[in-house]
């Protein structure tokens, strides 16, 4: 193999497949995906249900369905070489990738323009400090799925799940399809903070409880979980002395929140941005890094694959034509904030040239919302404005600016929530 | 007549709308809050007979993992999905699988293939 490239990608799964095929098709020549597991197609292997891909390939796709179909389209292409069994351990600052591959041994790679597609992973039990025993029995809910969906063991025979993200929704109907009995779902906040259809089709159609503003105060059991003690908490997230009650149960499955892998990012010192624990990017994906662009939930956690794809594609494009030396003329930066209700807004910058640029704004709400016109400023002019009838933490909202508008942005761009009087 | 009002959140995609369905004798007479005809279909199936997709896995061997992911071509009456699963449950097939190769035809006479969702390469022998 080739050991330089005009474009070299950070991770196989959706992001980084999406990112390559766009880099494709936009005139690279020497394109090289890493991959650290077995195979490609990262989290979606081990996500059999269906309900990826109808944004963006029109069709409703099981996880390993959307991989494929990824997969399909960077498959017999000269111009992609994939790596897999792979991993990265560092990036310097003049773009040399440093892997490690068990037949291969120690790489020195070198790229034009590299693209950071690698994912996310979940915060565990350490992360969010609950007390009690330590006990076998508690895993993440990701780990439970790829022990059920693609090794062939079932965690538990009584589960109790921690956290209302749609991975412990899933897991909750998945369990039970296994023959685990799911006793409870947890919520410590007020909403749940997986899609309204995951709570339908996965916890209602098997009579499992969701449990709003509770968390488990203890975890029961000296070799094997025995049980949790699950209190009511109050608007601070406190647990509620006098609400406490037992559960039973032989598993805790927790489903608490996924943190952007970062640790090369941190190594080639990108600017990080602390709500989103991902890079700062502006509209093409670029970090602060020139040369360096990062795409899918290394910025920023997605509820949908689609957009991740998506963002991948707008990532692939511009590495590709920076590679080439096709991006060329004076860009205006603008910084974007978020103001009242909104709590992150990628990207976090843009860098738009004279005749404005056809963006979307990806955003998350703080809390959920209802009839609140979203408004996008700059300094005094406005923008664009949309009307949402709902707006949930759990799904994130994407907003078109079309070139001419983005061409009226003078400032810094303004994001937030105006209530309707 | 009976007139009710039911409180449907739509599954068909992952926006999930919040529908409102008129319900007479039995029957839906109007929906609000669906932003799509697949919400309409959605709506009305889930009134008259509620259905589901199914995915789930089945044992493979010789292939490079232990088990092959499985989806229903079409979804599968609600109430039947657990004995779907029993029945997946006694399966077992020989990798190599091509992805959307049936696993199981016609599955308990609901008229519903089960295919492989992906693809099983067998495993290389060290």
């Amino acid at each position: 193999m080739s050991e330089s490239y005009d474009v070299i990608i950070i991770g196989g799964g959706p992001a980084g497949l999406s990112a390559a095929y766009s880099a494709w098709e936009n005139g690279a020549k020497k394109i090289l995906v890493i991959e650290r597991d077995r195979e490609l197609g990262g989290i979606l292997q081990q996500c059999i249900h269906n309900g990826f891909g109808l944004h963006h390939f029109k069709e409703e796709l099981t996880g390993p369905g959307y991989a494929h179909r990824c997969m399909e389209l960077i498959k017999d292409k000269p111009e992609i070489e994939t790596l897999i069994d792979t991993m990265v351990l560092e990036i310097t600052q003049d773009k040399t990738v440093v892997a490690v591959n068990p037949k291969k041994g120690l790489l020195e790679l070198h790229a034009k323009t590299i693209i950071l597609t690698m994912g996310c992973r979940e915060r565990t039990r350490g992360a969010i400090r609950i007390p009690g025993e330590r006990p076998a029995g508690v895993f993440t809910a990701g780990a439970a799925q790829r022990m059920v969906n693609m090794e062939g063991y079932l965690p538990g025979k009584k589960a109790v799940i921690l956290g209302s993200g749609d991975i412990g929704l899933i897991m909750a109907r998945r369990m039970s399809l296994e023959g685990c009995k799911v006793e409870a779902v947890l919520e410590i906040c007020s909403f749940s903070n997986g899609l309204t259809r995951n709570i339908v089709q996965c916890l209602e159609d098997y009579d499992i409880p969701l449990y709003l503003s509770h968390t488990i105060v203890k975890i029961h059991g000296s070799e094997r979980v025995t049980g949790v003690t699950v209190a009511k908490v109050d608007e601070r997230m406190q647990p509620l002395p006098g609400t406490e009650f037992d559960i039973e149960c032989d598993t805790v499955l927790l489903s608490v929140g996924l943190i952007p892998e970062n640790e090369l990012s941190r190594g080639l010192d990108l600017k990080m941005e602390p709500l989103t624990s991902g890079p700062v990017v502006d509209q093409r994906r670029e970090t602060s890094k020139p040369g360096i662009f990062a795409a899918g939930n290394v910025v920023h956690v997605h509820d949908l694959v689609d957009f991740v794809s998506e963002e991948a594609e707008i990532a692939g494009k511009f590495a590709a034509l920076t590679a080439q030396g096709m991006l060329e003329g004076e860009l205006k930066h603008v910084e974007v904030t978020t103001g009242d209700g909104i709590r992150t807004c990628v990207p976090q910058r843009l860098s738009l040239p004279e005749e404005g640029e056809t963006l979307r704004l990806f955003m998350r709400v703080g809390a959920p919302e209802q009839k609140v016109r979203l408004e996008v400023t700059s300094g005094d002019t406005l923008i664009v404005s949309k009307l949402l009838p709902f707006a949930k933490p759990s799904e994130m909202i994407a907003l078109n600016l079309p070139a001419e508008k983005t061409k009226l942005i003078s400032g810094d761009l303004k994001v937030a929530l105006k209530r309707e009087a | 007549m009976a007139v009710e009002k039911r409180a449907l959140t739509c599954i068909v995609c992952p926006k999930g709308c919040a529908m409102t369905a008129t319900i007479t004798d039995g029957l839906m007479t109007e929906l609000t809050g669906n932003s799509c005809p697949r919400g309409k279909k959605y709506a009305e199936e889930e009134i008259l007979a509620p259905k589901r997709m199914l995915t789930s896995t089945v044992r493979v061997l010789n292939g490079e993992l232990a088990l092959l992911p499985v989806v229903s071509k079409s979804s599968l009456p609600k109430g039947r999905i657990l004995a779907c699963v029993e029945e997946l449950r006694k399966i077992t097939v020989l990798a190599p699988i091509a992805e959307g190769q049936v696993i199981v035809t016609n599955i308990l006479g609901l008229g519903v293939d089960i295919v492989a969702s992906r693809s099983m390469p067998a495993a290389e022998k060290d």
